[in-house]
């Protein structure tokens, strides 16, 4: 189990780094689509089958499609003539630095609270489906409000204005 | 109704799909290897050299005269003549090729060659499977590939065929004639007989090329006519 | 006997594993399903290009192939053979690892679907609690693996095809995804294994398949149709039309990679069809109560294989869409009915056994389809083509 998790996480992070290290912004982008395979993969491997579907589903179907369709839509699919690294990397690092250290904090913390023979709790697909239609509907139709209005929205951006010639 | 037209076209189809089976009707395909289309009579690709008679080396109707190779427009066609002479079908001496190549690569099939021959020696074949595996000189056609026999050439177009033999049996019988007459007439101015011998020898090396002379003025106008005819 | 003969290769597995020890057992067990898997499709995808080429063939009235062997029968063969020796050529340009990596991607996810569908009674590779969402997520990521295709090759023909595939596939996995939760919601679960059980019950002799509902058959289509989109197939083919792009997305590939995208498409078009059958056709079980004793997974085939046929037979009979018109009938069309048809099987579900609900369901679907039908006929898109200067 666990070389099967520092395989998955070795992906994880080799995707991510070449994301951020290649000069090639479709490179980068089908190198995060890896990230989030690797992701996904580590999900299942926690058995949350639900999430590690989803992950795919969403990320690898539709917001990789989405980032390599702007990446080709714009022009930022050339390769970079420079360095890719931005001159405030350092500033960049110390807040990534700092984001990781709040999260190991709290996962850390977490950690103690937890009895660590707790068995994994089995939630089934079922589950989920009912607590999102039972306890959480309000934030469900919340999140659905807001995604149709931001879709409306889109759709009236997108949208040639009347009497605009093509 | 949204959708009609897709099942009338899918009923189309499953009836050409059931009826290809039950009706012969419906397979137009022609498996070539194994059958192969009758061509039409007029059909032609490549030429080709008639012979007359069972020996095609002696036989051959060309005398070398070069009109088809500089007629050719994409010269395709090189002829070199020989020293010596042969008799011809209607028994004249007469130059032969002895070379007679047709690169069929370059040969664009405008049947011109055969327009130009006034000795109708040059015809038009039917034979398309030519495939080879070596293309320059596999292609290129010598005498002895390119000679074909009278029957065979009655045999890919009858109705030309039997046409040219009786154009080119009345010549040999107006020929004959003539040599008859001419055969005939030396006796009458009488001469000394070496003389006499001798007119007749050099007699008919005269009458050949004045035979060949008419023969090239009357026949050029008829063959397009033949050819707008067929 | 009978039941023997079903379970032939669960048992036969079984007494392979049963012969090794333990662990490694287990791991030859799911090894030997794989390569079950790997094998079986392959060999049928082998099969049905034989079968389209003579279907299609006779369809236009021609012969089809018939010089290799017996009825043509190894074309398969010989096309393999020329596909194995021909020579690989990557562009100068095109991006090598991309370029490399693509069709391999492609047909790993490909054969990735495979592994939760219910082959016949107790075959299946996993049992999977969310198998049907496992199944669309894999679908979902091909169409990266044709994006990298098209994008790495460095050629328009390609870019074209790629954006046109990924244009397509993501406006029809819409209505794919909302005509199969209809059968979730009935079922009430997402396990493909539980989907064919619920199917799997007779009343006087006759199936309980979904698409013998009215919800169940209007859904059917709506899956058929966004099925043959999303795996590409004629009337659908945009992607790869070979009148204006040459060959869409795998222009630049040649030789055992072209195969790999060819098998790839086959592949999907399989379990497509197997989806398809496992959610509205009962999956491995008998069409009649008195052919239980046939092998269920006879029966998976078979069915599988009569839905590829009938996609041949689209295949033949339509010509190719427009891209406007592609994307019209997926978001005005297809996508609003299947969602009337989520509402008509929440009806079903709710409105408890009778004939009632069989004439309400059926009075809304048909009311809808004739409406949506006439209006949209009326339009320009849909209805006959009118010509501006040809008349």
């Amino acid at each position: 189990m666990t070389i099967v998790f520092w395989i998955l996480a070795a992906l994880t992070v080799a995707g991510g780094l070449a994301a951020v290290t290649l000069r090639n912004t479709v490179h980068c982008a089908l190198a995060v689509t890896a990230a989030f395979a690797g992701l996904a993969l580590l999900f299942l491997q926690l058995d949350a089958q639900f999430a590690g579907f989803a992950q795919i589903l969403v990320y690898i179907g539709a917001v990789a499609i989405l980032v390599v369709f702007a990446i080709l839509l714009t022009r930022g699919s050339e390769t970079a003539e420079h360095g890719v690294f931005s001159r405030t990397w350092l500033a960049g690092l110390v807040i990534a630095a700092a984001v990781f250290a709040v999260l190991g904090w709290a996962v850390l913390r977490s950690a103690d609270t937890l009895s660590p023979e707790a068995a994994a709790p089995a939630v089934a697909v079922k589950d989920i489906g009912n607590a999102l239609v039972t306890r959480y509907v309000l934030p469900l139709e919340i999140v659905a409000l807001l995604l149709t209005a931001a879709m409306v929205g889109a759709v009236i951006v997108a949208m040639h204005e009347k009497g605009d010639t093509k | 109704m949204l959708g009609e037209g897709i099942l009338k076209g899918l009923a189309e189809t499953a009836k050409n799909f059931a009826g290809s089976f039950v009706d012969k009707e419906r397979l137009t395909t022609v498996e070539y290897p194994e059958q192969k289309l009758e061509l039409p009579e007029a059909s032609r690709n490549f030429p080709f050299l008639v012979y007359d008679g069972p020996e095609w080396q002696a036989g051959l109707r060309c005398v070398a005269c070069q009109i088809c190779e500089k007629e050719c427009p994409p010269k395709c066609i090189y002829i070199e003549k020989s020293k010596d002479k042969k008799p011809d079908f209607v028994g004249k001496l007469q130059i032969y090729p002895a070379k007679f190549d047709i690169d069929i690569s370059v040969c664009m099939s405008c049947q011109i060659c055969v327009e130009v021959c006034p000795f109708d020696a040059i015809k038009m074949d039917k034979e398309y499977e030519l495939s080879t595996d070596d293309r320059f000189g596999g292609l290129l056609l010598d005498r002895q590939q390119l000679a074909k026999s009278n029957e065979y050439y009655h045999k890919i177009h009858p109705t030309e065929a039997s046409e040219v033999d009786g154009r080119l049996a009345e010549e040999k019988a107006k020929a004959e004639a003539k040599a008859k007459a001419a055969a005939a007439a030396p006796p009458k101015p009488a001469a000394p007989a070496p003389a006499a011998a001798a007119t007749p020898a050099s007699a008919a090396p005269k009458a050949a090329p004045a035979a060949g002379s008419t023969k090239t003025e009357v026949p050029p106008p008829a063959p397009p006519k033949e050819g707008e005819a067929r | 006997m009978i039941n023997t003969l079903d379970q032939i290769f669960v048992l036969l597995k079984h007494w392979i594993v049963g012969l090794l020890p333990g662990s490694l057992g287990a791991f030859v067990g799911i090894l030997l399903s794989v390569a079950a898997i790997v094998a079986v499709f392959p060999g049928l995808f082998a099969l049905t290009t034989v079968l389209e080429r003579k279907g299609l063939g006779r369809m236009q009235n021609r012969i089809g192939p018939n010089r290799t062997g017996p009825y043509g029968i190894l074309q398969p063969v010989a096309d393999g053979i020329k596909s194995l020796t021909k020579e690989d050529i990557v562009p100068v340009s095109a991006d090598a690892a991309v370029h490399f990596l693509a069709p391999l991607v492609l047909v790993v996810v490909v054969f990735m679907g495979f592994s939760v569908l219910p082959m016949g009674r107790n075959m299946q590779l996993v049992d999977m609690d969310a198998g049907l969402l496992f199944f669309f997520a894999i679908g979902a990521s091909t169409e990266l693996s044709i994006f990298m295709a098209g994008w790495s090759s460095r050629n328009k023909y390609s870019l074209l095809g790629a954006m046109r595939a990924v244009a397509q596939m993501i406006s029809y996995e819409v209505p794919l995804l909302m005509s199969s939760v209809a059968v979730v919601m009935i079922t009430g679960s997402l396990s493909l294994v539980k989907i064919v059980e619920a199917q799997n019950q007779y009343t006087w002799g006759l199936p309980h398949w979904y698409i013998f509902t009215p919800w169940g058959c209007a859904a059917f289509v709506m899956f058929a149709i966004a099925a043959t989109a999303e795996t590409n197939r004629s009337p659908f083919d945009l992607p790869e039309g070979e009148s204006e792009l040459v060959a869409g997305y795998f222009t630049e590939y040649s030789g055992f990679k072209f195969a790999l995208f060819f098998l790839g498409e086959y592949l999907g078009m399989f379990s497509m069809s197997g989806l398809g059958t496992t959610l509205f056709l009962g999956g491995w079980s008998a069409p009649l109560a008195v052919l239980n004793s046939v092998p269920s997974w006879i029966w998976f085939f078979s069915k599988v294989m009569l839905s590829i046929c009938v996609l041949i037979w689209l295949r033949g009979t339509l010509p190719r869409l427009r891209q406007d018109q592609l994307m019209n009938f997926a978001w005005k069309f297809v996508l609003p009915m299947t969602l009337l048809n989520l509402f008509v099987a929440a009806l079903w579900r709710f409105m408890g056994d009778g004939l009632l609900r069989w004439i309400v369901c059926s009075a809304i679907l048909l009311g809808a389809y004739v409406v949506v039908g006439r209006t949209e006929m009326r339009r320009k898109q849909y209805g006959p083509r009118s010509y501006r200067y040809a008349e």
